[in-house]
């Protein structure tokens, strides 16, 4: 068992650390290197915290829209090839709420920012 | 050392042009470069662009045009009235500058945050969408010769080269598919006309100014094909910065785009507009894909490249958003 602090704890004071410390000396490129060095951080922290939980809820989805069990990652293959096939589509119970609920679940961790997943969050 | 070799290139050609200054890179990956430089007159120093492949990178990668078509496009644009810069010099073997050519500089903003948002566009934003749609019409009717020699694309093709480059990333994605899927089952075959298209009509592109349209860059991918395509790309959600109700370039309406695009006296076919959006929106989630890639494999291991893997997921929300709309 590894000792504390977490990854997430460690990475979070980095990026404050960089946010609030060093942003503001710098100018020009690398300043807008440093805001998606910045970003990268806050995404991997996003990604430690929320990764688990949703990884888990997608597992059960796919097990439930395709009947059957696997790796997430083959399940995803096995879903892709499906719709690629014609197998499975829109009037496939569970599939379009699944594929939202995915989606929103990636945006979260990639780009909670995003003009549409507010939207679709409903806070805006 | 760029400055001695644009000097020595200039006095071929620019009669009174004493020297160079002020020469900086914009943008350059490997394969092509964008310099800024002053041209020194004694009339007043002419602000000029180059744009190269450097010495040893010839060819061009497989759907670019090539510079040489690209200096043609332009001089076209420029000769027909539509916003251009002038081609002031092809490049040429004894330049030793490698390929490309050198364009007059245009002032302006290609940024779009800035032009969405800075108060000094807030006259030029309503305009633009209608101001678009007559410049598209007049690429649509330029006189391109088929002695260009660019890419002919159909609908049918572009869904073919997405799926293969997709798949090639062997990384499943749902969305995608549903996308890939929907195109194929709604693929209009090929346009009735086939004109011009710019390729990559999007902010970034386009040189803004408070006054509105300045100038169309980047004819990189330029193609013949469908023109509804350029009309779709531009109405993509990745170009609207933040200003989703806002379908053209986050500061427009489709109606102005398309009311402008028909004073020009073509015709606009809203469906296959609608058609080329949902494709362009894939289309830009597979680029992003792509550009990781690279990061990956390639030479350029740089955050940007990576970070940019990550907005896929923006393009697979924009096509549930177009595909299947929750209910409100």
């Amino acid at each position: 068992m590894q000792d504390e602090p977490t990854p997430t704890e460690l990475i979070k004071a980095v990026a404050d650390f960089l946010r609030n410390e060093i942003a503001p000396e710098i100018k020009g490129h690398n300043a807008f290197k440093l805001r998606v060095g910045i970003n990268a951080l806050d995404l991997v922290t996003r990604q430690l915290t929320l990764e688990q939980g949703g990884d888990a809820a997608e597992h059960a989805r796919l097990r439930q829209v395709l009947g059957m069990d696997g790796a997430l990652i083959e399940l995803n293959r096995a879903l892709s090839d499906k719709i690629a096939k014609g197998e499975v589509d829109l009037q496939t119970p569970g599939l379009s709420e699944h594929l939202w609920q995915t989606t929103m679940d990636k945006l979260a961790v990639d780009q909670p920012n995003y003009a549409s997943y507010k939207r679709e969050l409903g806070n805006k | 050392m760029i400055e001695d070799q644009l000097e020595r290139c200039i006095a071929s050609w620019y009669p009174g042009a004493s020297g160079v200054t002020g020469a900086a890179k914009l943008s350059g990956g490997a394969s092509q470069e964008t310099w800024t430089f002053d041209i020194i007159h004694p009339g007043g120093n002419v602000g000029a662009i180059l744009r190269r492949a450097p010495p040893g990178y010839g060819a061009s990668p497989g759907r670019a045009a090539g510079l040489d078509a690209e200096a043609t496009l332009m001089q076209l644009a420029h000769d027909a009235g539509l916003p251009s810069p002038r081609v002031m010099h092809v490049l040429k073997p004894e330049d030793e500058l490698g390929t490309g050519f050198i364009m007059q500089r245009i002032e302006g903003e290609t940024i779009a945050r800035k032009i969405l948002r800075d108060e000094q566009f807030a006259k030029a934003r309503p305009i633009l969408a209608r101001q678009l749609g007559r410049v598209i019409a007049g690429i649509h009717g330029l006189p391109a010769g088929r002695s260009l020699r660019l890419r002919e694309m159909t609908a049918t093709k572009e869904i073919a080269d997405l799926e293969r480059e997709y798949r090639s990333f062997n990384w499943p994605r749902p969305v995608f598919e549903l996308a890939l899927r929907w195109l194929r089952e709604r693929d209009p075959g090929p346009s009735k006309e086939v004109t011009l298209v710019h390729g990559d009509f999007r902010h970034g592109n386009l040189i803004i100014g408070p006054d509105g349209v300045r100038a169309v860059l980047d004819w990189e991918l330029a193609h013949f094909g469908d023109p509804m395509e350029d009309l779709g790309w531009i109405c993509v959600n990745s170009w609207r910065f933040g200003e989703i109700d806002k379908p053209v370039g986050g500061f427009g309406s489709r109606e102005e785009l398309f009311a402008g695009y028909e004073e020009a006296g073509r015709k606009v076919d809203p469906d296959r507009v609608m058609f080329w959006e949902v494709m362009g929106t894939l289309r830009w989630g597979i680029m992003c894909c792509g550009m990781m890639q690279r990061f990956r494999t390639g030479p350029d291991h740089s955050m940007e490249r990576a970070m940019i893997g990550r907005r896929s997921s923006e393009t697979e929300i924009d096509l549930l958003r177009l595909l299947v709309p929750r209910g409100k």
